[in-house]
């Protein structure tokens, strides 16, 4: 019987610990498409995955931790650590042209757990593809390309996450496609999914604030009032110069009829955004984002909440030396530095006539080091002046952050 | 080259790292800010101070908290940015009578507009013969102070017969208590009434009073002192804890008083010189004391918030035809100076001055100063311009 379970033991056990010093004994490393003709809608699937013998399966996922020391007008909560988020993605190829993905985020310590992604990809043709589940709606860039390993800066846009709220994942279904010729690459999506509800304008923020909708876990399960939210976006993508997106997704957010009975109008939103990167100067790297959103917010509610935000960031890469360093061959070190801004209440008090602010702008110098390019490890200052409503001095916060992210 | 490039980088980020608190935003002076709570207070009670700011500042109410389903704002923070001065777009509405009978507007929503509603609600409207008037929110700070003021000590401010014929007559508003509020130990009432203190025609017993109308008028949050839905005037289940109310009030008596400025500035001294001059102090009393208080911090102090808490009367530029209480429809509260030179920092950067913020400067709100005031308004008139700015500097300073 002890030889038996020796036997099952190492049998079980000893591939897994070889495996512990050499991946490739268990898992390989998915090659990555080095074509540059990957768009940012492609990031779901341009990931570092590991793939287990020649099982179709594909695993993979990264995980985020640093630390913080901020000081808001002078005041400040000390030295914290945080752990963001720590997401698991699998992916398996169930026949050929039929692809399933799923990423399953833990965040704040597994305080919440989310399904970010889970969808079946159908390729009928390149130009023709049919994806349905848990989609992340293409607006933007940062939604769809959110991998903290892919980012010189430890927090994330202000706009992509209070504005956008990335991420933002829903229950539905649509087609996306690509077309390339040389050194051009041109995509389109399309998707109907579930979307938003009432608590945009309801919520504790006291602030028109959409990533107040992502509390609403029903949406996984109907729409909260029928009408589906509608999300596009077409890409164009040259090798040498640049990809731009621009990309809408509008829907109605209110329950206008229950039970039969109608209760008020239609009350639309939409988004607008548009986005670019680039890589100028032989290896200067740039990354942006903008957005617009509007919202009917009822006349008689309080001006608190705006029907109109606006938002971006720009990132700038630098990498300042490339080789070998402290022995890993293939390390950057990079300089960056991110300039951001939100407002999230765009228009004119009625009682004063007077410009209505509730804006954020914020300054992120930062270093980062990538012993490879999976893993990196950086460095942030960052510096933000927050704008109440009323235009009153400006709160200033400004402090470090440290941390790294990588996937595994 | 790789290793020194390393450890340049490790240097710069522990210099940058240990130096943290060189290169965050300072402390703004205590002289600049509002906000932070008097000296003297036990760990207990700041600790209840801190949840008492929680509540007053961060609790935004929603439809599912209870907001409106009229209202005015969704939270207290809303109007007080900062424990400042409101503006004209978080000014309230007060309708209802012209004279000391009684709102006839009670069943009809008085005696507050609730001007905003949650979606698929409509907001209220004046109703056809109610007169009204707009008030925009003062300032919180030092009202621990103003609410220990001895009734003893507001009346012999009291002239209500002008005895000394300096044409100046303050009264106080007296007022009904409401079922949940008890006398405050050293009262003294008239006829039944007691003397009220807070508001702009001094409508409000205590803070208190104060606190549970504003959660009700203002938010349309019942409470258990005051267990009635704002839309529909039926009973309802508290919206909010009786411990958050006493938490919020306990907040509001322990902000401390604005700090005075420049105290020592030649300019500032000539204009203190003048506005006594004047005779502004006749009502905008300098110094008023504290009686005995279970906040130990509040007892038996001495303090500077230039007011009388008494009613006078203002000339006919400055009724609205609205009243409240006792006060004729001209009559308005004193209201306190202190930190008047910081209320461009909670009114996004101007003035809204006098009770619906309809002057735009010191200067206007003096000029806009009638009736018992005419006096000392025609003496600024008179100063001249350097005189005048002297004085204008003078309560900048406050």
């Amino acid at each position: 019987m002890k030889k038996l379970l020796l036997l099952f033991m190492l049998t079980i056990f000893g591939p897994a610990l070889y495996g512990q010093t050499d991946t490739s004994f268990f898992f390989t490393r998915v090659k990555q498409d080095s074509s540059k003709l990957k768009l940012n809608m492609d990031a779901v699937y341009n990931r570092p995955f590991l793939q287990m013998g020649k099982l179709p399966v594909s695993l993979g996922g990264y995980l985020e931790a640093n630390s913080s020391y901020f000081s808001t007008d002078g005041i400040s909560e000390g030295l914290s650590f945080q752990l963001p988020r720590l997401t698991m993605f699998m992916s398996a190829s169930i026949r050929q042209r039929i692809k399933f993905m799923t990423e399953i985020e833990f965040e704040e310590g597994g305080r919440e757990i989310n399904i970010e992604f889970a969808a079946l990809d159908l390729e009928f043709n390149p130009l023709f593809n049919l994806r349905g589940g848990v989609i992340m709606n293409p607006i933007g860039s940062f939604n769809q390309n959110h991998d903290g390993p892919k980012w010189e800066f430890v927090s994330r846009p202000i706009s992509s996450t209070t504005i956008i709220p990335s991420t933002w994942s829903n229950v539905g279904f649509g087609l996306f496609g690509k077309y390339s010729k040389k050194n051009w690459v041109w995509a389109y999506e399309a998707y109907l999914s579930n979307g938003f509800d009432d608590k945009i304008i309801n919520n504790n923020q006291n602030r028109t604030w959409f990533p107040a909708s992502k509390a609403n876990r029903e949406r996984f399960e109907e729409s909260f009032n029928g009408v589906p939210l509608k999300t596009l976006k077409m890409a164009i993508k040259h090798r040498k110069i640049a990809e731009i997106g621009v990309s809408w997704m509008g829907g109605v957010y209110n329950k206008f009829r229950d039970d039969g009975l109608v209760l008020d109008k239609k009350r639309p939103l939409n988004f607008i955004a548009l986005d670019i990167n680039s890589t100028i100067l032989k290896d200067t790297y740039l990354n942006g984002e903008w957005v617009w959103a509007y919202v009917d917010v009822p006349d008689t509610y309080i001006q608190q909440f705006g029907s109109r935000q606006q938002g971006g960031f720009l990132d700038i890469v630098q990498p300042i030396k490339k080789g070998k360093m402290l022995g890993w061959s293939e390390s950057v070190l990079n300089v960056a530095l991110r300039l951001e801004y939100a407002d999230y209440n765009v228009g004119n008090f009625q009682e004063l006539g007077l410009r209505i602010a509730d804006h954020v702008y914020a300054l992120v110098p930062a270093i980062s080091f990538r012993p490879s390019a999976q893993t990196v490890v950086r460095a942030n200052y960052r510096y933000e002046r927050r704008t109440d409503l009323l235009r009153n001095p400006a709160s200033q916060t400004a402090g470090f952050q440290f941390g790294f992210s990588t996937y595994f | 080259m790789n290793s020194r490039l390393l450890i340049f980088t490790i240097l710069l980020e522990a210099i940058l790292i240990i130096s943290c608190e060189r290169i965050t935003p300072r402390v703004p002076a205590d002289d600049q800010i509002l906000d932070g709570p008097i000296e003297g207070l036990t760990s207990a009670e700041k600790t209840r101070f801190l949840a008492g700011d929680v509540a007053f500042n961060d609790e935004i109410f929603t439809s599912e908290t209870g907001l409106g389903s009229v209202f005015v704002a969704t939270s207290c923070g809303s109007c007080h940015a900062g424990d400042g001065k409101g503006t004209l777009f978080t000014t309230l509405t007060r309708f209802g009578q012209s004279d000391d009978t009684g709102n006839k507007f009670l069943h009809l929503g008085g005696p507050q507009l609730q001007n905003r509603a949650i979606p698929g609600y409509t907001p209220e409207s004046i109703p056809a013969g109610a007169t009204f008037s707009r008030f925009t929110p003062p300032a919180n700070t030092g009202l621990g102070f103003i609410e220990m003021v001895t009734d003893a000590d507001i009346l012999a401010m009291a002239d209500p017969s002008d005895a000394d014929k300096d044409g100046i007559s303050g009264v106080p508003n007296y007022g009904d208590l409401p079922s949940f509020l008890n006398p405050l130990p050293n009262a003294v009432p008239k006829n039944g009434r007691y003397i009220h203190r807070f508001g702009k025609k001094a409508a409000a017993y205590s803070l208190l009073h104060q606190t549970v109308n504003a959660y009700s008028q203002d938010i349309g949050i019942s409470s258990s002192f005051a267990p009635f839905d704002v839309y529909s005037g039926l009973e309802i289940d508290p919206e909010i804890s009786t411990l958050t109310i006493n938490n919020v009030v306990f907040y509001l008596q322990t902000l401390k008083a604005p700090i005075q400025r420049d105290q020592n500035d030649p300019q500032v001294k000539q204009g203190k010189q003048t506005f006594i001059e004047l005779g502004c102090e006749s009502c905008h009393k300098q110094t008023l004391k504290t009686g005995p208080s279970q906040i130990f911090a509040l007892s038996n102090k001495t303090f500077h918030a230039y007011t009388d808490l008494l009613l006078h009367e203002m000339g006919g530029g400055l009724d609205d035809g609205y009243t409240e209480g006792s006060a004729k429809t001209s009559e308005w509260r004193t209201p306190p100076l202190w930190g008047l030179g910081l209320s461009p920092n909670s009114q996004g950067g101007q003035y809204f001055l006098m009770h619906d913020g309809r002057a735009r400067s010191i200067e206007q709100a003096i000029e806009m100063h009638g009736g018992e005031a005419t006096g000392s308004k025609n003496r600024f008139k008179q100063l001249a311009q350097s005189e005048q700015a002297d004085l204008i500097k003078f309560l900048k300073s406050l």
